[in-house]
């Protein structure tokens, strides 16, 4: 028994773990999930909704797969041409903040469902995909998450989540217009960095 | 080029008709001043009125419907919320049936069907869902997503009284579904001279149950929006198409900021989709109990390749969206 967990380390050690950079989108979606998921299951504290836990969760796990400049980018529309260089530092990091609040939310109120994985449609040399996936409840419609992965240099990058038809990135999109419009592009920073500071105050 | 074309001029046909009959609207939407270089969402014309009657709805959630939701939730548990859920989905399966027909999907609607007299039965009058264990799976149809199918614009954004987001098509779907629920229909089968009193407990039991399921979905919502007006509004627009497409929508590839914004809406679609693939309404859509997920074999319709010559067109759905301010 010992030999074998030894051989076993051996081995991993020689060949190298499995890095996200080998990984095909749908087992990175997959794995990552799995272990997340695996995760709450077992922690009290983050199912009755520790919410620094499940921040620090997302952060470890999740945010390293997330490609946020793209994410911005796509919210902001062609409002992105206007902003500078540091505006679009500052416009990530509050909207990633945001997004991190918001994907912990719904992490907490996860419970029993099971996940099934529908084939990827794409062929061998894309570097575009979507990973499909089913979310099946009980007595309900099963609900669809999908989501929008590009290969980069490093590893396959999720650009955008669309949960049940519903693009996160794109539901942005009329809010960002409508808030450069009005303040423009620094407008928009600081109406996000209220956002958010308010959601901290709340604890939420 | 031509299709598309033709299709534009549909689009703004009956987006003009979809205006004269809400004549009245608009000259409240006027009145009530805009203040920016049109709206920022082509499709919600008529937001300054929207935007009022979500405050409205809004305030009476507030008020009534959200404080008798919480106590609902407090005081019955999840078995029974589940039981009360099962009874109003099982009421609405032979209406969602009917819609599946209506779209050609013939095996889904069998399905419908057959789920309503499974739960019916078996199902304790549909307080149990029993037949999606038997891998009979609840759809999602109404009226409304038939007319999408059927290649109807959706027409303008619309917040309706009491009902939420909507448009001009969903709302008229509305109508037609609401002669077609099994809740509109049990009251007159089974007590006849009660039937009113019936239909208005009936209504808010599904109502007070509805709204205590969606207590946690609206923490999220809360914590995601930064304006829930236009947030509840895009993702409206989204689930509509989606569901239009039954969950399995042509891939929509997001518009990197240096493109010009391709037609986003569902609007002509789904028509043209199924004119390019006859087969595909019994065959590839087909989704009933003996489909698994891994058999489902959507064609994809391609984006059109000539966008250009949409663009010069100078249709209405080329317009990028975002500049045409100022």
């Amino acid at each position: 028994m010992t030999r074998c967990f030894f051989m076993a380390f051996i081995t991993t050690a020689l060949i190298g773990p499995v890095t996200a950079a080998d990984m095909a989108p749908e087992t990175l979606v997959q794995s990552v999930a799995t272990e997340v998921l695996g995760i709450i299951k077992n922690d009290k504290d983050i199912q009755s909704g520790d919410a620094k836990k499940v921040v620090a969760l997302v952060e470890e796990k999740i945010l390293p797969h997330f490609d946020f400049t793209r994410m911005t980018a796509l919210a902001m529309g062609l409002n992105w041409r206007k902003a500078t260089a540091e505006q679009k530092a500052q416009l990530t990091d509050q909207f990633r903040t945001l997004l991190v609040r918001t994907y912990s939310t719904a992490l907490t109120k996860y419970r029993d469902q099971t996940i099934e994985y529908r084939p990827l449609r794409a062929q061998p040399g894309d570097t575009d995909v979507t990973v499909r996936s089913l979310i099946m409840q009980p007595g309900a419609e099963a609900i669809t998450i999908d989501y929008s992965m590009e290969k980069t240099s490093a590893s396959w990058k999720v650009y955008d989540v669309t949960v049940a038809g519903i693009s996160l990135v794109t539901t942005y999109r009329d809010a960002f217009t409508q808030e450069v419009r009005k303040a423009g592009v620094d407008g928009l920073i600081k109406r996000l960095a209220d956002k958010n500071r308010q959601l901290e105050t709340k604890g939420g | 080029m031509r299709m598309v074309s033709a299709a534009d001029l549909r689009l703004s046909f009956s987006r003009r008709r979809g205006a004269a009959a809400l004549a009245p609207l608009v000259l409240l939407a006027l009145l009530g001043g805009c203040a920016s270089a049109g709206p920022v969402n082509p499709r919600d014309p008529l937001e300054a009125t929207n935007r009022a009657v979500f405050e409205f709805n809004d305030g009476l959630d507030k008020a009534f419907i959200k404080p008798v939701a919480q106590a609902y939730r407090a005081v019955l548990p999840q078995p029974v919320r589940t039981g009360v859920r099962n009874f109003f989905g099982n009421l609405q399966d032979p209406w969602i049936g009917v819609n599946n027909l209506l779209q050609g999907k013939v095996e889904a609607g069998l399905t419908d069907w057959f789920r309503f007299a499974t739960n019916s039965t078996i199902g304790f009058g549909g307080v149990m869902d029993v037949a999606s264990g038997m891998r009979m799976a609840k759809h999602n149809e109404d009226f409304g997503q038939t007319l999408g199918v059927w290649g109807a614009p959706p027409g303008d954004y619309l917040v309706l009284p009491l009902f939420g987001p909507s448009n001009v098509r969903d709302g008229l779907g509305l109508i037609v579904d609401a002669y077609g629920y099994g809740g509109f229909w049990l009251p007159r089968l089974i007590d006849p001279p009660h039937r009113v009193a019936w239909r208005n407990s009936l209504s808010a039991l599904d109502i007070v149950n509805l709204r205590a399921s969606l207590l946690d979905t609206e923490s999220i919502f809360e914590a995601a929006a930064l304006d829930r007006y236009s947030f509840l509004r895009d993702a409206y627009m989204q689930r509509r198409r989606n569901l239009i497409y039954d969950g399995d929508p042509p891939r929509e590839r997001l518009r990197d900021e240096e493109e010009p914004v391709a037609p986003t809406s569902l609007d002509t679609e789904p028509s043209r989709w199924i004119m390019a693939h006859p087969t595909a309404l019994g065959v590839a859509r087909y989704s009933g109990p003996l489909a698994t997920a891994h058999a489902v074999q959507v064609v994809e319709p391609t984006v059109p390749a000539n966008y250009a010559g949409v663009l010069a067109a100078g249709g209405r759905a080329a317009t990028p969206r975002g500049e045409d301010n100022e």
